[in-house]
């Protein structure tokens, strides 16, 4: 399997505080992969190092099959490049309604004057139905998107994050605060996305890592402790000692 | 299935309905073409109040839209009416000096014509000499042109400089702000070329135009009226699209809509150039009006009061700038002007010249604090009381039926 994203020996410090700590990690084309670690691992400054967010002190961030050094890219070329990131809170436009900030999400051109000439076109809005229907909000388009239920947010924000199309998902605590049936059908999507691309999930549930059934990275102050099957790293007495001990 | 964009925008044609019927009316009640109930004077605070509510739309895109808070789009409104006043003084002295050096007895060379329009326009300075910024000021086309072109250039330098160091809420004002003062401070300077405090005067008189004001003023009443509504169709047709998605979501959440690939800095520095562009050709449109611009007119506090009146008009719609725009400064023009009557309390006599500006910052704030919607928000009290929103899902098959809720009430 192809190496989509290769991130070797990434550290960074913030006011003396190392946060990422000679990090590596890889992913393939079409892979998923939880990343779980106790808080302050560096989980989330490691998804600010790839998606242009924070600059390492040192290190190198390779994409794709040009291996392409992301560190020289801003966040916005990064995202047109094809790496989508979903925040810890779900952030859509509540202001918009739900068709809005799927459009806005729905990968097109993204100058400003292609954007100020842009039209939706017919099949434009049957993909936007169809993500719709796939994230359950088909009845909701002309709804104010601040209107919907934290869960339905949270689902409007990966089928953003669809829309996108990008080839490497970000995702950072999907679950947090759904009910189970929304967890479940939150893995199913996760799932579905992950046999087209590569998709990165940060979680603290171990319950939920467990249903996602896929290697698993631990993180542990800015570095990788293990990496492995869930039961392989659940193991690791090390990982006991710092993660799964407390 | 595409309806067009007047259908799904309602309150544009209303706006433009009410535009139009104003400026009949208007014209109809005028000196110049009516029967003369609304004297010159008050046609051109009318016609000056368009182009404040011209520059209003161009504040609320900013602000409203895309939330940038910009304290200096004064200094394009004033640069702009400094670009139409340079070709209306230029051009009108030429006309006098030509008149009066054709009574000589040697015809005058063309230096000599240039020499005695530089000696007219700048004696009050102490200089006779063209500066270098007059070189297009004998075209009026050209300097149509700048009206647009230099606030423009102006704008994207200092935008380009400011989002690209992503410069935001609080310290991007105050970085406006200092950019419009830093502005005014230069012209006030004798040798800004622009005659310094005495500023450029005598713009309400057209070259070679022998039409009487009441005629005049008209014409300009009208051509406001015009940019008005051609500005607000564009705005509106701008904030409806995607585009207007993509700013909206850069108010909302800059990080987010940078992670969704939007260049968020791009979108900035456009939408202020274009608001830059507006609110010039507001300004070139306004000062002929006026008559007379002074370097006082780009002062940080007119930016202020800019912002204030969006604000108590209701920012993120573009007919609340409008109305807050209108409203406010025909109030203000009300309270200085001396016709609001004194309130005498017996041991002090409030004077409103002296007291409006208190008045405003009062409203201001009660408007913050308690109608962060503004007078545009009285229209939802009105479309509300029209159709109720009832919370809750039809349990008929009919509009009318009761709602969930109610039935279990």
């Amino acid at each position: 399997m192809s190496t989509l994203l290769e991130v070797s020996g990434v550290s960074v410090t913030f006011d003396g505080f190392r946060a990422i700590n000679n990090l590596s990690f890889r992913i393939g084309e079409a892979e998923l992969r939880a990343v779980i670690g106790p808080n302050g691992a560096g989980k989330t400054t490691f998804m600010d190092i790839v998606t242009g967010k924070t600059k390492p002190d040192e290190g190198r961030v390779i994409w794709g099959e040009k291996s392409i050094s992301l560190l020289k890219m801003n966040e916005a070329k990064i995202a047109q490049a094809g790496i989508g990131r979903k925040f810890q809170k779900p952030t859509v436009f509540e202001d918009q309604t739900v068709q809005e900030n799927l459009l806005m999400a729905l990968k097109k051109p993204r100058g400003w004057f292609a954007v100020l000439a842009y039209k939706p076109s017919a099949a434009d809005l049957e993909k936007v139905g169809e993500l719709a229907q796939e994230i359950g909000l088909l009845n909701e388009l002309k709804r104010k998107s601040g209107e919907l239920s934290h869960g339905q947010k949270q689902w409007l924000e990966i089928g953003m994050l669809l829309a996108q199309e990008p080839r490497l998902l970000l995702v950072d605590e999907p679950a947090a605060g759904m009910t189970p049936q929304e967890r479940e059908h939150t893995t199913d999507l996760l799932l579905e996305a992950a046999k087209t691309r590569a998709v990165v999930v940060v979680e603290h549930d171990m319950e939920f890592v467990r249903r996602l059934n896929c290697k698993v990275t631990v993180l542990h102050e800015g570095a990788v402790l293990a990496e492995g099957s869930l039961d392989h790293v659940t193991s690791n007495q090390e990982v006991i000692d710092v993660y799964l001990g407390r | 299935m595409q309806r067009s964009f007047i259908a799904k925008n309602p309150s544009v044609l209303i706006f433009l309905t009410c535009l139009a019927l104003f400026t009949l009316l208007v014209t109809v009640l005028s000196e110049g073409f009516g029967i003369g109930t609304i004297s010159t004077s008050f046609i051109k605070t009318l016609g000056k109040t368009l182009c404040l509510c011209l520059i209003a739309v161009a504040m609320d895109l900013i602000w409203g839209f895309a939330g940038i808070l910009s304290l200096g789009h004064f200094a394009f409104f004033g640069l702009g009416g400094y670009m139409i006043g340079m070709w209306l003084m230029y051009e009108r002295t030429r006309l006098i000096v030509v008149e009066s050096l054709s009574q000589a007895d040697i015809p005058p060379t063309s230096s000599e014509v240039v020499d005695a329009i530089g000696n007219q326009i700048f004696g009050v300075v102490g200089s006779n000499e063209f500066p270098l910024i007059w070189a297009f000021s004998d075209s009026l086309f050209l300097q149509l042109v700048l009206v647009v072109l230099v606030p423009g250039l102006l704008a994207l330098v200092f935008g380009w400089l400011a989002f690209r160091s992503r410069v935001t809420g609080v310290y991007l004002s105050i970085l406006t702000q200092a950019m419009t003062l830093a502005l005014a401070l230069y012209l006030f300077q004798n040798d800004s070329g622009l005659r310094g405090n005495n500023g450029l005067s005598g713009l309400q008189n057209l070259p070679a135009v022998t039409a009487s004001q009441d005629a005049v003023s008209l014409w300009f009443f009208w051509a406001s009226a015009l940019a008005l509504g051609l500005g607000y169709l564009l705005a509106a047709w701008i904030v409806s699209g995607k585009f207007g998605s993509v700013i909206r979501g850069v108010r909302d959440n800059e990080a987010r809509v940078r992670f969704l690939g939007y260049s968020v800095e791009t979108y900035k520095l456009v939408i202020f150039t274009l608001t830059a562009c507006i609110a010039a050709i507001a300004g070139a449109l306004y000062y002929p009006q006026a008559g007379i611009i002074n370097p006082a007119e780009v002062a940080p506090i007119a930016s202020i009061y800019l912002a204030v009146w969006v604000a108590i008009g209701g920012r993120g719609r573009l007919y609340g700038a409008v109305i807050g725009a209108a409203f406010v400064s025909l109030l203000s023009t009300w309270f200085t002007g001396g016709q609001a009557p004194d309130i005498s309390l017996g041991f002090y006599t409030v004077k409103w010249v002296d007291w409006w500006l208190v008045l405003l910052g009062l409203s201001f704030v009660a408007v913050t604090l308690f109608a962060p919607k503004g007078m545009g928000g009285l229209v939802d009290l009105w479309s509300q009381h029209k159709n109720p929103n009832r919370h809750g899902a039809d349990l008929g098959p009919d509009d009318g039926a009761l709602r969930e809720q109610e039935a279990s009430q």
